[in-house]
């Protein structure tokens, strides 16, 4: 609707089309460079060398372990922050308390904090010379360079996702439609469930597939806490960076091109979403 | 069911949003919240349903204490000001939703259910809507939509926050009869805020007016309007005329009026101002004791009432008044005419008294 | 006269209040602010020559200057091209708009080692566009500056797309009706309504490539004073078990990180009381 008000103005208040051609030439073209080269260029590269070469990296036992462990963090990692992310929407929209602007800061905080960091955050805890390290080596529980260290990085950096989508969303639903239901006398328990959660879902999914992305694609943190242990500790980002280091170019775009189409995937179903939620 | 509150007083922070509220209410009665926006009734109404909790004072209702119970066991039907219809269920599931979020022992049946909710949907005109979403509705029907669901749980009161506020005038005018009617038919004790003192005029049984989270006058509509208790409720209901002046040996002096002014002699040589309503001043087009000269700057003639600005030669202060047409045919009347008026009726507050 | 009764405790009708911030704090506690914290502790065993010189070394020094001058210049080319992207989103019909305007995303969706290394593979010497150039690209801060320009692109341009709809037609109209051309009505109505919205896209998109790894280290050629990012230079202090070396130059990046993100709300908050009073 928008846009077809936006489009259809009078002339006055167009630009000259020499300028909106130029316009959209240069928009296109910059993201023809970056954004549909790189993503071509990746297929190519992944079959360059012909299918077999392609299915042999992709079903290498290797890669299958990474994809293995990938979907193995993903499925701790998100989760959890999927239940925090309601949790703290719910209390940072539906209440007034003193710290409520702090309280969001924290929440907001991993996306100020470089990966490398987020990794190194949790060597300082749990690594040898840690805080926890002695008592963690006398009990002999690994969580550095081991799968737990993966999992509490991937959750670092992708903590904020489901939070940040929901708290604006329910900021602008507000609290009537809860006074609503509670003054018809729901139990708060039905209450979130009949009236907040449909409300929310889409937002929730959009905060779900966007947390998904990068914790499957978390490249810095992990590297720092995984160790690199081939078959064991390498997630599918790692995976990549030792096979094109050993200049095994073919097989890591191939395992890199898996990854691309999960990406699309997301960039689809958020799309999806998007228009979903908007014709509701 | 009778509600009575109080001695309530809430505040938000520094802001004092109810001061010791006291009322009464009967059972069946419907009665109106009336005031500016921050005056308070919100608040009250919130108070009476539960949705907020007072600093000090008691909600009883029928002589039980409500004020530690929650809204959910006050048996209140509440009409949300933007109705806060849930937007993802239909009309249908909107109103049986209090039905079906009881616990299931106390749960009506899947069919008493459907029974209960087209009836409820018969009443407010809506059966053939009951798979419609709220944003397929107008206005209109979205706040039937909203009564229907508060009358679903078969409150023992029903609770309105600026149930018309958001309409436009003449669907305004169709509900409020029905909103009457409907009253009429069930006598639910119901309370609804308005800031539109017509509103309040023509639908309640009583209205309590209230400003800067105080109570100023509760009374019967007839009550408030001829017998306001304070220059607010003078000026919140209906237009009015500020006579500024003197009070001198029981006369309110103003210009060259000399006004009579019974009981006031114990205020002798206080600033006064006397409130006359537009259709309290008296027209001559001759000079009579008592009169003031003044000349007619406008008229406006709409309907069966005129009105009619006049500028005082006295004093250099413009008039409003109201004629009917017969009256307004009679005098012959035209802008630029010198006339003779004088008040048939007015009411004196000392501002000391009164802070306005 | 027992009729006054104390104040109650305000009783909050919305349930759960307790439940979900108890969690809310918990959980940011054991997982944000606890290992947030290793870093400033861990610095305390430092003295303050010894945290001076870790942070002074010229390697580090050449890191910061590195990663500060490629972060910003990568902000500003996102700034423009981001605006203007946004803008023909916005205003212009075209074939395919809704997949390029979904593409826009993917810099988000894509893991970063596989956008660093796709990146480097078409800039090396040799790649589809590497090789039409006399001079480095990959390998070279030109290099880092591209990864980092993916890396934010998509901030800008879902900042100021938001705020370009919003922007009601009539004040143009308004504009045009009082005499301004298209240019001028740009400079002086549209621009200063999007410029918060191009600032804030600005300031995410440099906060995000100075703390940036993951495609930056393929692309990079990582030569120490030349290419070398202060990420990396944490990197390689762990790889050496040099924990504290690593912590104390983690700490430059922190702070660096909260003062900017100091900054965006900053900015927010000042853009929020110039239209909502």
């Amino acid at each position: 609707m928008e846009q077809s008000i936006a489009l259809s103005k009078s002339a006055a208040l167009q630009e000259p089309r020499i300028i909106r051609y130029l316009l959209t030439f240069i928009a296109l073209a910059f993201l023809a460079f970056f954004i549909v080269l790189p993503l071509v260029s990746i297929f190519v590269t992944a079959f360059q060398k012909g299918v077999e070469v392609y299915f042999a990296a992709i079903t290498h036992p290797d890669a299958l372990a990474a994809i293995k462990l990938t979907l193995i963090v993903v499925a701790i990692a998100v989760p959890l922050n999927a239940i925090f992310g309601v949790m703290a929407a719910w209390a940072l929209t539906k209440f007034n308390f003193k710290g409520k602007n702090l309280l969001l800061t924290i929440v907001d905080l991993p996306f100020a904090v470089s990966p490398v960091i987020a990794g190194l955050i949790f060597i300082l805890l749990f690594g040898s010379q840690g805080l926890f390290g002695d008592w963690l080596f006398a009990h002999d529980i690994k969580i550095v360079f081991a799968l737990p260290g993966i999992v509490l990085a991937t959750i670092f950096v992708t903590l904020p996702f489901v939070a940040r989508e929901l708290i604006p969303l329910m900021q602008t639903q507000g609290t009537s439609e809860e006074e609503a239901s509670i003054s018809l006398g729901a139990s708060g328990f039905k209450t979130f469930w009949y009236v907040t959660l449909p409300n929310i879902k889409w937002g929730l999914f959009y905060g779900l597939i966007l947390c998904n992305a990068r914790a499957i694609g978390e490249f810095g943190a992990v590297s720092v806490v995984s160790g690199h242990i081939r078959g064991m500790t390498n997630t599918m980002p790692l995976h990549i960076e030792i096979l094109y280091n050993e200049y095994q170019f073919s097989a890591a775009f191939a395992v890199a091109s898996l990854m691309s189409v999960m990406a699309i995937l997301t960039l689809i179903i958020k799309d999806i979403i998007a228009w979903k939620s908007k014709s509701v | 069911m009778s509600i009575h509150i109080h001695n309530v007083s809430k505040k938000y922070g520094s802001f004092q949003a109810l001061e010791d509220i006291s009322v009464d209410i009967q059972s069946g009665e419907l009665v109106a919240l009336l005031g500016p926006s921050g005056s308070g009734k919100t608040s009250l109404l919130r108070v009476i349903a539960g949705l907020e909790s007072s600093d000090v004072g008691e909600i009883l209702f029928d002589g039980q204490s409500m004020t530690e119970r929650h809204p959910k066991e006050r048996n209140v039907g509440f009409v949300f000001q933007h109705y806060a219809l849930f937007r993802h269920m239909t009309v249908f599931d909107n109103v049986a939703y209090g039905l079906k979020v009881r616990p299931r022992k106390t749960r009506p049946s899947k069919q008493d259910i459907k029974t209960k909710v087209m009836e409820l949907l018969q009443l407010v005109k809506l059966e053939n809507f009951a798979n419609r979403y709220p944003t397929q509705l107008s206005g209109g029907q979205r706040q039937r939509v909203a009564l229907a669901r508060a009358l679903a749980v078969e409150p023992k009161v029903l609770l309105l926050d600026e149930p018309f506020g958001a309409l436009d005038a003449k669907v305004r005018k169709e509900l409020r009869r029905w909103l009457r009617k409907l009253h009429d038919e069930f006598h639910i004790t119901s309370i609804f805020v308005t800031h539109d003192q017509e509103e309040a005029l023509d639908v309640a049984d009583r209205i309590v007016v209230m400003n800067n989270g105080k109570i100023e006058q509760i009374g019967s509509p007839d009550e408030v309007y001829t017998n306001p208790k304070s220059p607010f409720v003078y000026d919140f209901l209906g237009n009015v005329n500020l006579f500024k002046g003197r009070l001198a040996n029981g006369k309110l002096m103003h210009g060259e009026f000399a006004l009579d002014v019974p009981d006031s002699h114990t205020h002798t040589d206080d600033n006064a101002i006397g409130y006359v309503r537009p259709h309290d001043i008296h027209i001559e087009k001759t000079n009579m004791p008592g009169t003031v000269p003044a000349k007619i700057s406008h008229i406006h003639l709409l309907g069966p009432i005129v009105q009619i600005e006049l500028r005082r030669e006295d004093l250099d202060e413009f008039l409003e008044a109201e004629l009917t047409k017969e009256q307004f045919f009679q005098l012959q009347l035209t802008i630029g005419d010198q006339v003779y008026i004088k008040p048939k009726q007015l009411k004196v507050f000392i501002p000391e008294d009164y802070s306005i | 006269m027992s009729n006054v009764s104390l104040p109650k405790k305000a009783r909050r009708i919305i349930p759960g209040f307790h439940l979900s911030l108890g969690y809310t704090m918990l959980y940011v506690s054991l997982l944000v602010l606890l290992p947030l914290s290793m870093i400033f502790i861990h610095t305390m065993s430092l003295s303050w020559t010894e945290f001076i010189a870790i942070i002074t070394d010229p390697r580090a020094v050449a890191s910061y200057k590195v990663s500060f001058g490629t972060a910003l210049v990568a902000g500003i080319i996102n700034a423009i091209f981001g605006t203007i992207i946004a803008w023909v989103l916005v205003r212009y019909q075209f074939p395919f708009k809704r997949i390029i305007d979904g593409l826009v995303d993917l810099p988000f969706a894509l893991p970063t080692a596989v956008a660093g290394i796709a990146l480097t593979s078409l800039y090396a010497p040799n790649g589809w566009i590497g090789q039409f150039f006399e001079f480095k690209i990959a390998f070279s801060p030109l290099g880092i500056i591209i990864a980092l320009t993916f890396i934010g692109l998509p901030f800008v341009v879902r900042t100021v797309q938001p705020v370009l709809q919003n922007i009601s037609a009539e004040v143009e109209e308004a504009s045009a009706s009082l005499g301004a051309n298209r240019l001028q009505t740009f400079r002086k109505i549209l621009l200063p309504e999007l410029a918060p919205a191009i600032l804030t896209g600005f300031s995410l998109a440099f906060a995000r490539a100075l703390g940036e790894y993951g495609s930056v280290v393929f692309i990079a050629g990582n030569m120490p004073m030349k290419t070398e990012i202060t990420p990396l230079i944490i990197m390689t202090k762990l790889e050496q078990y040099d924990y504290t070396g690593a912590t104390a130059i983690a700490v430059v990046m922190l702070v660096t990180s909260f003062v900017l993100l100091f900054i965006i709300n900053f900015i927010q908050w000042l853009t929020n009381r110039r239209f909502v009073h």
